[in-house]
């Protein structure tokens, strides 16, 4: 019989991981995407640690997801309030217009 | 259980008066001032408070995820410290900026609660609230100055790059919890005698993170922007204090939960110290702007204190502790002087700036020149023996090449400070700037350039302190 395996949810979290990272240097258009990009990483890391958790017979990387959401909830909020105050004063938010600051 | 409260006072203590300096800025009026002020008054009492902890040996609490030890002792009163100096000098500049809200010292004093966590951490799990606790903090007095483009785009950035590599950081912590079972520093050394291909990819991960909190070449590229940008207090904060934690924690992530995996990070961390070094020196010959010039020459002065750290041995931490001391200070001299280019309520920061200040104001010019000269790495000064130490310790475990490296980049950097010098010196002068600066601003530049030139007489005593120190 087939069976779901720690290899397989690793797998899992591996590709959600490169979606995420590769999601955040590929994207030129908006900075909303990057905030999803970054959720995306954060939720393969939970994924990688509850089938650890559980493989393995140990609370805390439960523990340690609880953490990461209510971390990942607070980041998405301060990171929607600082693209609000760059959109009132540079009028976008398109990635490929973010420039001002070069030397 | 009963746990000794007495052991956390110092974060306690931070925490409630947070919480308490909030409440008096939201329901009394035009408090800045006095939330200023208290907050200054609170960073004193928590030194004071973890002084009173020195005398202790190694304690681990909270079934052994924090750590109360010699390093975290000293990096801790170093932070608050410097906070101190941080908060008490930028009052002015604020006040012109007109950002001079309550919400900026207890911004300061939110990350400087994460980093006290960030340093005593011996549990992934606090290592990672600490670390968040600190970043969230900085994202928001990156962007401090709202109404200013620059300001709120170097926010954006930092978050966005500070993010990821939270997300980096944190993969390498699942993956490092998976193959050893455990998220306790102590325990996953113990299980670390056969490594396994998940356990390197861990390391590798959580070393990026790492690598990017401290701004280490290749994951440099949000310091010269964030720097530019946020307002110079903020950059003056930026500088100084996160620097230290995450140094702390580099120290404490090598030499604790990877102590038995040397062969895996020792070549990682010489190759990142080695690009730092040469990248700082390289890379900053061509800025015009100062705050930019002060991000290249960081990235260089990190460079030497992870090579420190490379070398794996008691000796080589101790040394980079004293580095980034040292580094601490020459950094806050060369802000207090940055502070003093002020005409008509605008400051000033490019380097032309800077042209001919010898003949308008003799004193500034004299201690920026030591504090440049200091900062090259030239003798007798402060950070000439901060080099030195390093390079020793480097040296005494046989790594010849980090040193040689090491040395022709300092010659290199040695380039860049030298043409600031050359300016203030020797070019034509330009209008007069304020003399009217505040006590507390004369007091940090007098005190750090006095440190500066005469270090060389006692240079035992911040020795002995920190050669007490018990890393492994």
């Amino acid at each position: 019989m087939f069976e779901i395996g720690l290899g397989h949810y690793l797998t899992l979290g591996a590709v959600i991981f490169t979606i995420g990272v590769v999601g955040i240097f590929l994207n030129r258009k908006n900075i909303i995407v990057i905030l999803m990009s970054i959720e995306l990483i954060l939720l393969s890391v939970n994924i990688n640690l509850v089938s650890f958790s559980i493989f393995i017979n140990d609370l805390s990387g439960q523990i340690f997801t609880l953490f990461i959401l209510t971390v990942a909830a607070a980041e998405a909020a301060i990171g929607l309030a600082i693209i609000v105050v760059y959109y009132r004063n540079a009028g976008t938010i398109r990635v490929e217009e973010i420039d001002k600051l070069k030397g | 259980m009963n746990i000794d409260f007495n052991l956390i006072l110092p974060e306690i203590f931070l925490s409630l008066s947070i919480m308490s300096l909030l409440m008096i800025g939201v329901f009394k009026k035009n408090s800045s001032n006095l939330v200023f002020n208290l907050s200054i008054l609170t960073l004193f009492i928590l030194a004071a408070l973890i002084l009173n902890l020195s005398s202790l040996n190694k304690i681990l609490i909270f079934n052994s995820s924090y750590v109360i030890d010699d390093v975290a002792n000293f990096m801790k009163i170093l932070t608050a410290i410097s906070a101190i100096f941080v908060l008490s000098i930028s009052t002015d500049f604020l006040k012109s900026l007109k950002i001079y809200q309550i919400e900026y010292p207890i911004l300061i004093l939110c990350s400087i609660l994460g980093m006290m966590v960030m340093i005593s951490s011996n549990d992934l799990i606090v290592f990672y609230i600490g670390l968040e606790l600190q970043s969230l903090a900085l994202y928001v007095l990156a962007a401090f100055n709202r109404d200013n483009v620059l300001s709120s785009e170097s926010g954006l950035k930092y978050f966005v790059l500070s993010a990821l590599s939270s997300g980096l950081l944190l993969y390498g912590c699942s993956l490092i919890y998976g193959f050893t079972g455990s998220t306790n520093f102590n325990e996953i050394a113990n299980n670390t005698n056969q490594v396994p291909y998940g356990l390197t990819f861990g390391i590798v991960f959580i070393l990026v993170g790492l690598a990017f909190k401290i701004s280490a070449v290749p994951f440099h590229m949000w310091a010269p922007d964030v720097y530019q940008g946020s307002p110079t207090s903020v950059t003056l904060f930026f500088a100084l204090v996160p620097k230290i934690a995450a140094t702390c924690v580099f120290i404490r992530f090598l030499y604790v939960p990877f102590v038995n995996m040397i062969e895996q990070w020792q070549m990682i961390i010489i190759f990142i110290s080695i690009a730092s070094m040469i990248f700082g020196a390289v890379a900053a010959i061509g800025q015009k702007n100062l705050k930019r010039l002060i991000a290249y020459s960081s990235i260089g002065h990190m460079g030497y204190s992870l090579a420190g750290i490379a070398t794996g041995s008691s000796e080589g931490a101790q040394s980079s502790i004293i580095y980034i001391t040292i580094y601490v200070i020459m950094n806050l001299a060369l802000f207090c002087c940055l502070f003093m280019l002020k005409r008509n309520n605008a400051y000033f920061e490019n380097i032309e700036d800077l042209s001919g200040l010898s003949k308008n104001h003799p004193i500034l010019s004299l201690s920026l020149l030591v504090i440049l000269f200091s900062l090259a790495g030239i003798p007798p000064l402060a950070g000439f023996f901060a080099k030195f130490y390093i390079f020793m310790a480097v040296i005494e475990q046989s790594m010849f090449f980090l040193a040689i490296i090491g040395l022709l980049s300092t010659v290199v950097a040695a380039f860049y400070y030298l043409r600031i010098i050359k300016i203030i010196y020797f070019d034509p002068s330009k209008e007069k700037y304020d003399s009217n600066h505040s006590l507390r601003l004369r007091i940090s530049l007098i005190v750090s350039t006095i440190f500066l030139v005469f270090y060389f007489t006692y240079p035992n005593s911040l020795l002995g302190i920190i050669s007490k120190i018990n890393i492994i």
